[in-house]
């Protein structure tokens, strides 16, 4: 049994004629301990997917099992961290991060809760800001704290939103080792929703590109069997890596293309006649050129 | 100390005192002059324009209670009931001296005598009628905020409520507190019938109308507040499992508080308005009072004594409006947002 299972999932917003269908029969199994990555186009349906699987929509059709149990509304033992970090600007970092402690452990003393966030601001490298507020972190530091609001509810699985794809490429460096470096030591399921194939590639076990929607499934899979740790700059020059890039790309960019063709739609022009005012019906009067001037 | 007054003046909304601070401390003084020119020089102008104009046409207008005043006679007015009110003071002390040594005598004489301890029953000086207004309208003001959050917050959370609410809102916002004073009046008489309460009745006629018309701002924007929080806030509260007390604490009132204090801003400065033409029909002794007992004693000082109440009223809301700027931005998490 895999650990999250979707099984012929469909997802679409609107009624009647604004009805659009997002995602449809999505199967994706996940196993205990894997890291996977799913790549896709901006607007193919990604967050969409997220927010089935961390339980802030429902299906439409299918299934989302968590360890073979439906998943019913968002839970403790599946981590988020959202695209823009969402974290709340009146707490400091270090309320922020207690805020999903509280919730998590109840009925730990306050001086252990106290610990706990402390560890996992930490871990971040976020220490010295654990007084600050959001708004006076940078990107990448605010998508830290993010990362350490998940990472200390002690999720058995974590989910990534895009969570690096508004930061500068420096900062996405450092922070996927950092990711990639916390979740080698305690092997977490973890699920990456990205646009960046790179991204995917250093990260993942399994990447598995999202075909643009509306309508959207998902492709073929590919296995990364690059040796971990990964280095960023050696991977530049792994024959495996430059060969699996590549395949995945050249999927990526047919099926865009396909969609893209699929999209030219035939537009029929109205059927136009002037109206004259007044002609139709009857003739003008007199009185009616008075109104009008 | 420098950097601490900016911020002061910065965060009352009341930039202009800046450059002068900066030229105080020996920034180069060209812009800083020119700055001033701006931001002071320009408004400056246009106030003696104002009086000029002001000036020169009222005295063209005869009325029954002589010309209509200028700035000079009003300026005048405003002194002269400021000594009013030192001498009214001066005789309230030595009344009270007088109370004292008579009372000290009465006990040498007979320690166990029961000395009698009268207030002073002189007339309200108008220093008096203006904390007599403050303290109606922060009643009135206070009564609208605890009736209009709780119900602008119940609003913004459910549909049904707004619904329900809505009609009412919408019924009642525009009316005037002429209107409202009279029902006012008549209930209050009916039930608070003690004649020797904590308050007057008048204080509370006033206060009640006040707040009846100042408590659909703070409502209308709490409701919109709540019902307009960022979602992925809420997406924050629903991924967390916050319970429906902790979500509204942690997170939707922290992110109203912005629009919260705008509607209270603008209520309090609804109920400052207001409160002239409650004050005036209820008898309450404050300014509205003032105004109408000038213009039923019609003197030849009259016209410009209420013109001094006029400007009162305005500098005085002026204040309280910075008041509530500073406590806009004390409280919000944006602190660039909030427009003076």
């Amino acid at each position: 049994m895999a650990f999250l299972e979707l099984n012929n999932v469909s997802k679409g917003y609107g009624e009647g004629k604004n009805r659009t269908e997002v995602l449809r029969n999505i199967n994706l199994h996940i196993n205990e301990g894997e890291f996977v990555a799913i790549v896709g186009f901006t607007g193919s349906g990604k967050t969409t997917l997220v927010s089935l699987i961390n339980g802030l929509l429902m299906p439409d059709q299918g299934e989302v099992l968590f360890k073979g149990e439906p998943i019913t509304g968002p839970g403790h033992e599946r981590g988020v961290i959202f695209q823009n970090y969402s974290l709340l600007p009146w707490f400091t970092v270090f309320q922020n991060v207690v805020l999903a402690v509280d919730e998590v452990f109840p009925h730990m003393s306050k001086a252990d809760k106290e610990q706990h966030v402390k560890k996992y601001v930490e871990m971040v490298n976020l220490t010295p800001a654990l007084e600050k507020r959001p708004a006076e972190l940078s990107g990448g530091m605010r998508q830290r704290v993010a990362v350490a609001r998940a990472l200390a509810m002690n999720p058995e699985m974590l989910i990534m939103d895009e969570p690096l794809s508004a930061l500068d490429a420096l900062t996405r460096g450092t922070l996927q080792e950092e990711i990639i470096k916390i979740w080698d030591e305690n092997k977490r399921t973890a699920l990456l929703i990205t646009n960046d194939v790179d991204e995917g590639i250093l990260m993942a076990d399994r990447i598995i590109p999202l075909n643009p929607g509306p309508n959207a499934t998902l492709g073929p899979e590919f296995e990364i069997n690059i040796e971990r740790p990964r280095d960023k700059t050696a991977l530049n020059s792994n024959d495996d890596f430059k060969k699996t890039r590549n395949e995945i790309i050249e999927y990526l960019m047919d099926i865009g293309t396909e969609a893209k063709t699929k999209k030219i739609n035939n537009y029929t022009l109205p059927d136009l006649k002037p109206i004259m005012p007044g002609k139709i019906f009857k003739k003008r009067t007199e009185k009616d050129r008075l109104k009008y001037f | 100390m420098k950097t601490i007054a900016i911020k002061v003046l910065t965060f009352t909304g009341m930039r202009w005192g800046v450059p002068f601070i900066k030229l105080f401390s020996g920034e180069e003084a060209k812009t800083q002059l020119k700055e001033i020119g701006q931001t002071v020089g320009i408004p400056l102008a246009a106030i003696v324009t104002f009086l000029f104009l002001w000036s020169v046409t009222a005295s063209q207008i005869e009325t029954s209670l002589g010309a209509v005043p200028g700035p000079i006679q009003v300026a005048e007015q405003a002194k002269s009931l400021w000594i009013e009110h030192v001498e009214e003071r001066a005789k309230a002390d030595a009344f009270y001296e007088r109370q004292e040594i008579r009372n000290a005598a009465k006990l040498a004489k007979n320690p166990a005598a029961t000395v009698k301890i009268i207030d002073y029953t002189g007339k309200p000086t108008y220093w008096d009628q203006i904390i007599t207004s403050l303290k109606t309208v922060f009643m009135g003001f206070v009564i609208a905020s605890l009736i209009a959050l709780p119900i602008g917050v119940l609003c913004g959370l459910s549909k049904n409520a707004m619904q329900a609410m809505s009609p009412i809102i919408q019924v009642f916002k525009p009316v005037s507190p002429l209107a409202w004073l009279p029902i006012v009046t008549m209930i209050v008489s009916a039930v608070y019938v003690t004649n020797d309460g904590f308050f007057e009745k008048s204080f509370i006629i006033s206060a009640i109308t006040v707040s009846l018309c100042s408590l659909w701002a703070t409502l209308i924007n709490t409701s919109l507040g709540v019902s307009s929080v960022n979602k992925d806030y809420i997406n924050v509260a629903r991924v967390l499992q916050l319970s429906p007390m902790k979500k509204t604490f942690k997170i939707v009132l922290p992110a109203t508080l912005p629009l919260i204090f705008t509607g209270l801003r603008i209520s309090l400065g609804v109920g400052w308005m207001v409160l002239i033409a409650a004050e005036m029909l209820a008898q309450n002794p404050g300014l509205g009072k003032f105004v109408w007992d000038e213009f039923q004693n019609g003197s030849s000082n009259s016209l410009a004594r209420i013109m001094v109440a006029v400007f009162t009223v305005g500098i005085i809301g002026f204040f309280l409006d910075r008041i509530m700027v500073a406590l806009q931005k004390a409280v919000s998490f944006d602190k660039g947002a909030v427009v003076a």
